[in-house]
């Protein structure tokens, strides 16, 4: 149950925008697809809905082979990063479009739209137009309107691309919500890990027309198969081969065997986190996430001399994680101590 | 240069002036020489048996051509923007020649077709006459008129873009259902404007019409023959009432679609 993709490849021109992707959604869950434009995600889920065909590959919803089919007999509901409003027909008629094409009759229809406005909030506004409408109020409307036919699964193309900051985290709360009242298996699309991260319970990361890592956030940032995934789902410093968290990175005062020299660049307090920018002696220029309290403890200052000491580092070259170079003592369980930390964005 | 109201003024002097020198002036004076002896010969010449049957012509070709080149010219356009194939070049540029091509051109060509040892002559001599009848002229009026609908309908559906047709897609409604009730409504005011610039010219259409018409009064003659007939035959009069009912016509189709939109916007 639920949806799965096999060995989908889709090419447009020179472009492989899909290369070998396998992708396995549960069903009920809420699952993000999280990449880079141009990684492949809005084309995979375009596939999954029907409206690209792949070149090759296969798409299941719910066990049934969807390959092929034209997405009006698919029972997906679909979601679009620029609403694709009816712009002609009032919030009414774009809800009840569904329901008109299944021909419903009229009270059951009304007694649906109404239902579903009710839920999306917009249940005072049945009768504007879609340009009366700020962009969330649109979005929620498209929402219903792909929810009022009640598809076997939703999917979600940058649903919240196009909007404000401010709306953007409503609408993701309020996403999450309703996805737990709704159980229907869902898929959004989006490039903001932050945003994927608040409200999927799995994640499929996509770069170049592949897929690097799937799991749950935790997952991700605690043990990143890749150097591309463990950029992506956080911020991250690189010494040498290794790979480092800011907030992984201790600054003290004081040199000894596992430390690295740097210059204090600037110092940035961004409220509670504080962001210490140093440049160490081969010219990288890396940061270090710290407290205010630490900050006030260390008493540092701009153009003061500092020493680093990564707590936890990562290489992708072999399998074991280590610290960086001229450390002799071996770090701490990588997956122990800090794990759990919130992403620094 | 907004802010410099001499140069404003100037522009609006300039544009305001070129509009009244070359359209507005000749149009006043048909309306005035018209009624300059009275409303009764222009109106005795209109409504004489020969000019009654040049107005049916005329709304007789409008009625069969708008209809036709409407549906061929939204079916070309989906086909232009919505279906890419290497052909489209070739065929927008096909669709552009009727604009290219003079219209007495166009006339000719139809009457090396179908007439004596042309390609398609054959029909006419089974009984079935295109030439100095009804189906040239509608023939000519179609070629005319062709690029309208097309021309103006391809940026409207470049704008609307695909989004809305494939939520309906998604929503269950198949390609006849989607493009009734999403993609045709989206694009109504575009088809709408072309319709009344294929009206405008099919009413106005004279020398492709000329040519396989032969121009025979109270038969093949539509307003604008009847027009060129009577002020060949010194009948002023009859010419500018004749032409002040074409003027008329078009400005009825061009009130009508306004009518329609402000309707729509209210």
């Amino acid at each position: 149950m639920g949806i799965s993709v096999e060995g989908a490849n889709k090419r447009f021109g020179d472009f492989q925008a899909l290369d070998d992707v396998s992708i396995e959604v549960p069903d009920g869950s809420l699952t993000a697809l999280l990449g880079p434009s141009g990684s492949g995600k809005s084309t995979l889920l375009r596939a999954i809905a029907g409206l690209e065909d792949l070149d090759s590959g296969l798409v299941t919803i719910n066990g049934e082979n969807a390959t092929g089919k034209p997405a009006q007999k698919r029972g997906v509901g679909f979601v679009f990063q620029h609403y694709a409003a009816f712009k002609h027909m009032t919030v009414y008629d774009n809800v009840a479009f569904g329901l008109k094409i299944r021909k419903w009759d009229k009270a059951k229809t009304s007694a649906r739209v109404h239902e579903l406005l009710e839920l999306v909030q917009l249940d005072g506004l049945a009768g504007r137009f879609p340009s009366q409408l700020s962009g969330g109020q649109r979005q929620r409307m498209a929402l219903a309107r792909a929810l009022a036919v009640e598809p076997k699964v939703l999917l979600l193309d940058e649903p919240f691309g196009a909007l404000d900051a401010k709306v953007r985290k409503d609408l993701r709360t309020w996403l999450r919500n309703l996805h737990e009242e709704m159980h229907v298996t869902t898929i959004f699309v989006t490039h903001d890990q932050e945003e994927a991260m608040d409200v999927a319970g799995q994640l499929v990361v996509m770069n170049e027309g592949r897929v690097e890592q799937s799991g749950t956030a935790d997952e991700l940032y605690e043990q990143p198969a890749n150097e591309f995934v463990m950029s992506f789902v956080g911020e991250v410093n690189r010494l040498g081969d290794h790979f480092v968290r800011p907030h992984d990175m201790e600054v003290v005062l004081d040199a000894d065997e596992r430390t690295q020299e740097g210059l204090v660049q600037r110092i940035v307090t961004l409220g509670f986190e504080v962001r210490v920018e140093l440049v160490l002696s081969d010219g990288t220029e890396v940061w270090a996430q710290l407290t205010r309290a630490e900050l006030q403890r260390l008493e540092l200052r701009e153009g003061q001399i500092a020493y680093l000491r990564p707590i936890q580092a990562k290489s992708f070259n072999g399998s074991s994680p280590s610290i960086p170079d001229g450390a002799s003592t071996p770090l701490g369980s990588r997956d122990g101590g800090d794990a759990g930390l919130p992403a620094a964005v | 240069m907004s802010a410099n109201p001499a140069s404003r003024w100037g522009l609006r002097f300039l544009g305001l002036g070129y509009l009244t020198l070359l359209l507005l002036i000749p149009l006043v004076m048909i309306f005035y020489k018209t009624f300059e002896d009275g409303i009764s010969p222009p109106l005795d010449a209109v409504t004489s048996p020969d000019g009654l049957h040049a107005l049916k012509l005329s709304l007789l070709m409008v009625a069969i051509s708008v209809p036709l080149n409407t549906i061929f010219g939204v079916g070309c356009a989906l086909l232009l923007v919505r279906h890419k194939t290497k052909l489209n070049p070739v065929i927008d540029a096909i669709i552009n020649l009727p604009f290219a091509v003079s219209p007495i051109v166009i006339g000719l060509s139809l009457y090396l077709l179908y007439g004596v040892g042309g390609w398609f002559s054959f029909i006419g001599e089974e009984g079935f006459k295109i030439l100095f009848a009804v189906p040239g002229m509608v023939l000519a009026s179609i070629f005319v008129s062709l690029p309208f609908v097309v021309r103006e309908t391809v940026p409207v559906l470049q704008e609307i873009g695909t989004d809305q047709e494939q939520a309906a897609s998604t929503l269950g409604a198949n390609g006849w259902q989607t493009f009734w009730k999403i993609t045709l409504p989206s694009i109504r005011w575009g088809v709408a404007y072309g319709v009344v610039l294929t009206t405008a010219r099919v009413l106005g259409e004279f020398g492709a019409v000329t040519i396989v018409s032969g121009s025979i009064s109270g038969q093949t003659q539509t307003l604008p023959l009847f027009v060129e007939k009577q002020y060949a035959n010194f009948n002023s009069t009859g010419a500018y009432g004749a032409s002040l009912v074409l003027a008329l016509l078009a400005l009825a189709t061009l009130f009508a679609m306004n009518m329609l939109k402000r309707k729509e916007d209210a």
